[in-house]
């Protein structure tokens, strides 16, 4: 069974239990989201063992289960059971614990695996909708807080109107190609020529939606105001599966269906990436909001990746280039789903009875709160960072070796330049949570469920920064790339 | 009299795109920017249906119907949003939503 079906069953389950429990027993709805990803995975796991090595298509020709797909999927879900292992005791706290907000969640990661798999762009618009609609709501899902309702509209005003820019693009190339299926629109577009001014505004309106999507600078702002008003579990589950199902959804769009247009696009990425690292960087250098200077510089690392797409850009198809850069956007997913999970679950966790907890000053003293918080803490703003041993170093890593293998000296030496930049910001943090004295003195009670997803996505940032090999060969698969041998060769 | 060919129609949905971006970018009442936002799915709807008619197929017609039905969906997630903001902060105003910035 499709985990898509497997979860909207149980998203429409969730909301008729919801009506039965009691207000004291809502975790229920937790436990039941929590089997229902779990059941998804299993699903997951039971097509990825059957599936031949092309992928298998549905649906009239409109989803592609292949391998990438695959990958994204357990991605999604990963980040799925994460954050709501942190929102449990978070909406008990708020006082906002509903069925509806985890069958929300649920139900857009229906539309991101959509996303991810779809070939047709009636399937990824309507998946795109889905994830964005459900998002819109669980942003301004504290319905008495003013930031939350801001955050909900501002993140609704700019998200509508990016897809419906988007929609005009895909109309366009609906025009040009006469089909809705990527690969057909694909082959009419490498027949047109490229200075045919419908092929460029088609080209230009799609991208500024697929940007808009992944929060690249000049399309941003709504990213920082909707991650600080939102629910902080929900910030945590936007920035990283949200925003991995916006990169599937622009892979998907870029290189399976418009590839034949790339020498048009990537002069375009570069600016962008540039601009987003710029922009980012420097904005997240003064804030004050930790929710806030995490959401600006999950905007930098969109400049990052971006960074290794340049790479793929401008590489021929099955060079070292072009499939590190490919390995280094998805290793850097895999990563950064993990360390800003966990990053964003100690915040979560300085949410208490009378405490928002989501200024730098919340922070102060954490040490002397929550000594194992605060350690690992440090290990996400670390990774962040792209220090090893931690995880984000290898992100970091393939995304300058494919610009240095594209030979993009100079946007690899920027691309540096800009990490260091980075360490500063995280760094205040953790001064702030290290060398200040605290302004309670009592410890902070965290619940199990914290407890759990901070454990995990500490493991997991670890684990992989130490021995990343199973993530390096997890990624080769999903890409199809031969497994390089297990015994490195060294060359006199 | 000149046979309205799908050139027409394109012409017609983009006139109708630009006011709805144009409309988004300046106006300052919420409920209008939301039927800006309208304007701009429909200009895609008729984008569609031209071009449908002018490859003689189908896929076109269905895209539109499904844009009608999220733009459907979203209308009523924005106006629910929309009254949950006004209930805390009596205004539909966009220059009045400044608690977040920077």
């Amino acid at each position: 069974m499709l985990p898509m079906v497997e979860l909207t069953i149980f998203a429409l389950g969730i909301l008729l239990i919801d009506l039965m429990v009691p207000r004291s027993w809502k975790w229920i709805n937790a436990a039941g989201a929590l089997v229902g990803v779990l059941f998804a995975g299993l699903c997951v796991w039971q097509i990825q063992a059957m599936l031949p090595p092309r992928g298998l298509v549905g649906f009239y020709n409109s989803l592609l289960v292949d391998r990438f797909a695959i990958y994204f999927w357990y991605l999604f879900l990963a980040g799925t059971a994460i954050s709501i292992l942190t929102s449990v005791h978070y909406l008990e706290i708020e006082d906002e614990h509903h069925g509806e907000y985890y069958a929300l969640l649920l139900l857009s990661v229906v539309g991101m695996m959509c996303m991810a798999a779809g070939i047709d762009v009636v399937l990824i618009f309507i998946g795109l909708e889905l994830m964005a609609i459900s998002s819109y709501v669980l942003v301004g899902f504290l319905r008495r807080d003013r930031r939350s309702n801001e955050a909900a509209l501002k993140y609704l005003l700019l998200g509508a109107f990016s897809s419906g820019i988007f929609a005009y693009g895909l109309s366009l190339f609906y025009g040009i190609s006469g089909s809705t299926n990527l690969g057909v629109i694909g082959r009419a577009v490498s027949g047109q020529n490229t200075h045919n001014p419908v092929v460029i505004i088609a080209l230009l309106t799609t991208m500024v939606g697929l940007l808009f999507k992944i929060a690249a600078i000049p399309f941003h702002q709504w990213a920082p105001d909707a991650y600080e008003g939102a629910p902080t579990s929900i910030t945590g589950f936007m920035s990283v599966a949200v925003k991995a199902a916006a990169w599937a959804m622009l892979l998907r769009i870029l290189l399976f269906g418009l590839f034949p247009l790339r020498s048009v696009y990537t002069p375009v990425i570069v600016f962008v990436s540039i601009a987003t690292m710029t922009g980012a960087n420097f904005a997240a250098l003064t804030q004050s909001n930790t929710k806030r200077l995490l959401a600006y510089s999950s905007i930098a690392h969109v400049g990052y990746m971006l960074l290794a797409f340049v790479a793929m850009g401008t590489s021929p198809l099955g060079t070292p280039g072009f499939l590190d850069g490919f390995k280094g956007i998805l290793i850097y997913l895999m990563v950064y789903t993990f360390m800003n999970l966990g990053a964003f679950a100690v915040i979560t966790s300085l949410r208490q009875r009378n405490v928002i907890g989501d200024e730098l000053d919340d922070m102060a003293g954490l040490y002397q709160r929550a000594p194992v918080e605060a350690v690992l803490m440090l290990l996400f703003l670390l990774s962040l960072a792209g220090i090893p041993p931690a995880a984000g170093f290898l992100g970091k890593y393939y995304i300058f070796l494919s610009l240095i293998e594209s030979q993009h000296y100079v946007l690899a030496a920027l691309g540096v330049v800009y990490s260091l930049f980075g360490l500063y910001y995280y760094l205040k943090i953790a001064n702030s949570m290290l060398m200040r004295a605290p302004m309670e003195r009592e410890r902070l009670p965290v619940s199990f469920g914290m407890r759990c997803a901070v454990g995990i996505t500490a493991l997991a940032t670890l684990f992989i920064g130490i021995y990343p090999e199973p993530a390096i060969r997890s990624v080769n698969w999903s890409l199809g790339i031969r497994q390089p041998a297990p015994v490195a060769v060294i060359r006199k | 009299m000149v046979p309205i060919t799908t050139f027409h129609y394109l012409v017609v949905a983009a006139a109708l795109f630009v006011l709805g971006v144009i409309g988004v970018l300046t106006r300052r009442n919420v409920v209008i920017m939301l039927m800006s936002i309208e304007l701009i799915l429909n200009a895609v709807n008729l984008n569609l249906v031209a071009f449908s008619r002018m490859w003689g197929r189908l896929e076109g017609q269905v895209f539109a119907i499904f844009i009608v039905v999220d733009a459907a969906a979203e209308a009523a997630v924005g106006l629910g949003i929309l009254i949950a903001f006004f209930r805390n902060k009596e205004t539909i105003n966009v220059d009045e939503i400044d608690l977040l910035k920077w």
